[in-house]
């Protein structure tokens, strides 16, 4: 696809997408289900209601907040921000928009859909790092997460990617393409939501009974596959409203172009479920439900950045390659590496993001695009990576991450909401507590 | 060692900013990047080798 320039919306085009952006929440209530299925019975309420705050926290914080930084409702084309020179360059790092949503009404009809596609993403990064540390991080904790993140990281990010920023920047700077592309947030939602998970498991720690003095990790199944598949299919509805909505508004794409942006995204999350099934398949003797949805959901994520910029065929082959990395991926965090990442977040978010955001690079026309996507690769590896881990390891110090022995052996949900989320059910005896 | 290997994506992360302001020329610029991206990775393996020390020792 030719990047358009940014022109006005049509009233018809601008119609079209604030639809698709009501819709979109769908992608998040898919991932919330796969998150809350993925974790164990006895923490499913604590799960669902802890991503229900994490939203609501994370929306009034961006918007009190980090929409200023983010800097998209300036009325500038672009964006406005904080700028220092290198090397002769401008480097635009801050935006600089008024708090409190100001001059929303009056700001552009494009800068306002900018500003609700990212509370969407910002409501998408919070919830990440959530699923990651199921069964351990206690509430508050995950609020705290959830108010630097869309303070400060997701501002940051967003705006040097979205609102004119250094990373916008480098095809005007550099000549490299047409700067960093991250047309639906894998960047900004979903490779920053991956790495605060690693963060968030490698401060909090494995849950209890997971890694025993000897032998193999010990396996702790998501207790409800029907919630997972079925946050599967409801994610494709709100990534397909995603990805095209995304598409409308970062790479300014005509409204022809739309269909094959939707076609993508089905085919990335195809491609990525046949692998994934075919290599569990090969692996296990039998396909397993849990990896089959984290296959497809990496599908969907890694579409996330290219599904407005590739060709169905390259679609199909980014998401093929995302269906064999995943479950591989997981077995090796999990088995080699010691990280206890109940959802698969890291392995789904962070690298699906980052392999979307690489195919980008590769398959795109543009002469130096290519380097642009690494620099944005390079960007979450070196600066966003390390500074989200500095963060929330000072923050640990303040608002402790792991809730204690005893709230972990009874259960989060009785621990911290005082009911179960199955009150019938008889629970089972734990195994690993023995 | 985990601060020691983000210190050194973060060093990754400046070798391939100067890359693209120390060099025009597409193949010497590509080729730059690509090493302060290895140099990430060497970081990142040093913080998960880390990691896996400590958990090797806190072992429930």
């Amino acid at each position: 696809m030719n990047l358009q320039a940014a022109l006005p919306l049509t009233d018809a085009a601008f119609a079209l997408t604030l639809v698709l952006l009501l819709v979109a929440p769908l992608a998040i209530a898919g991932v919330a289900l796969i998150n809350t299925g993925l974790g164990r019975s006895r923490s499913a309420a604590q799960a669902l209601v802890g991503n229900l705050a994490m939203i609501a926290v994370a929306a009034i914080v961006f918007a009190v907040a980090g929409a200023a930084f983010t800097g998209n409702l300036t009325g500038t084309p672009g964006g406005a921000g904080h700028v220092f020179y290198m090397a002769g360059k401008p480097w635009n790092w801050l935006g600089a928009a008024p708090f409190l949503l100001g001059g929303l009404g009056s700001a552009p009809p494009t800068s306002q859909l900018a500003l609700v596609f990212e509370l969407m993403a910002v409501a998408m990064a919070v919830m990440i790092p959530w699923g990651s540390g199921a069964d351990r991080l206690r509430l508050s904790a995950g609020l705290a997460i959830s108010v630097l993140l869309a303070a400060i990281i997701f501002p940051l990010l967003a705006h040097w990617v979205w609102a004119g920023g250094w990373l916008a920047q480098l095809g005007v700077n550099f000549s490299l393409g047409a700067g960093f592309l991250d047309g639906g947030g894998a960047a900004t939602a979903h490779a920053l939501g991956g790495i605060s998970a690693l963060a968030v498991v490698w401060i909090a720690g494995s849950r209890r009974g997971k890694f025993p003095k000897e032998g193999l990790a010990t396996a702790m199944p998501g207790h409800n596959a029907v919630y997972v598949v079925f946050g599967c299919l409801l994610a494709l509805v709100g990534w397909l409203a995603w990805n095209v909505a995304g598409a409308v508004i970062w790479l300014h794409a005509p409204l022809a172009a739309l269909p094959v942006t939707a076609v993508n995204t089905l085919l990335s999350a195809s491609g990525a479920l046949a692998a994934t099934f075919t290599v569990t398949r090969v692996r296990f003797g039998k396909p397993d439900a849990s990896l089959c949805a984290n296959g497809w959901l990496a599908g969907l994520v890694a579409s996330s950045a290219c599904a407005g910029l590739v060709t169905p065929a390259e679609s199909i082959f980014i998401g093929l390659a995302a269906g064999v990395i995943t479950p591989l991926l997981v077995e090796l965090l999990e088995l080699a590496l010691s990280i206890d990442d109940p959802s698969g977040a890291i392995t789904v978010h962070a690298v699906g993001g980052l392999w979307g955001l690489l195919a980008a690079g590769i398959f795109a026309p543009q002469q130096g695009q290519f380097v642009a996507q690494l620099i944005g690769i390079a960007t979450l590896l070196g600066l966003v990576l390390p500074g989200v881990y500095l963060l929330f390891k000072l923050l640990n110090r303040v608002v402790p991450f792991r809730v204690d022995q005893d709230g972990e052996r009874i259960g989060m949900d009785l621990h911290e909401l005082g009911g179960g989320a199955y009150p019938e059910f008889v629970i089972h005896r734990d195994d690993s507590y023995r | 060692m985990k601060y020691a290997g983000l210190l050194v994506m973060t060093a990754g992360f400046f070798l391939s900013i100067t890359a693209i302001v120390l060099y025009s020329a597409a193949t010497p610029r590509a080729a730059f990047v690509l090493c302060g991206l290895a140099v990430q990775g060497l970081g990142l393996f040093v913080a998960v080798r880390a990691h896996m020390e400590a958990r090797g020792e806190s072992r429930s």
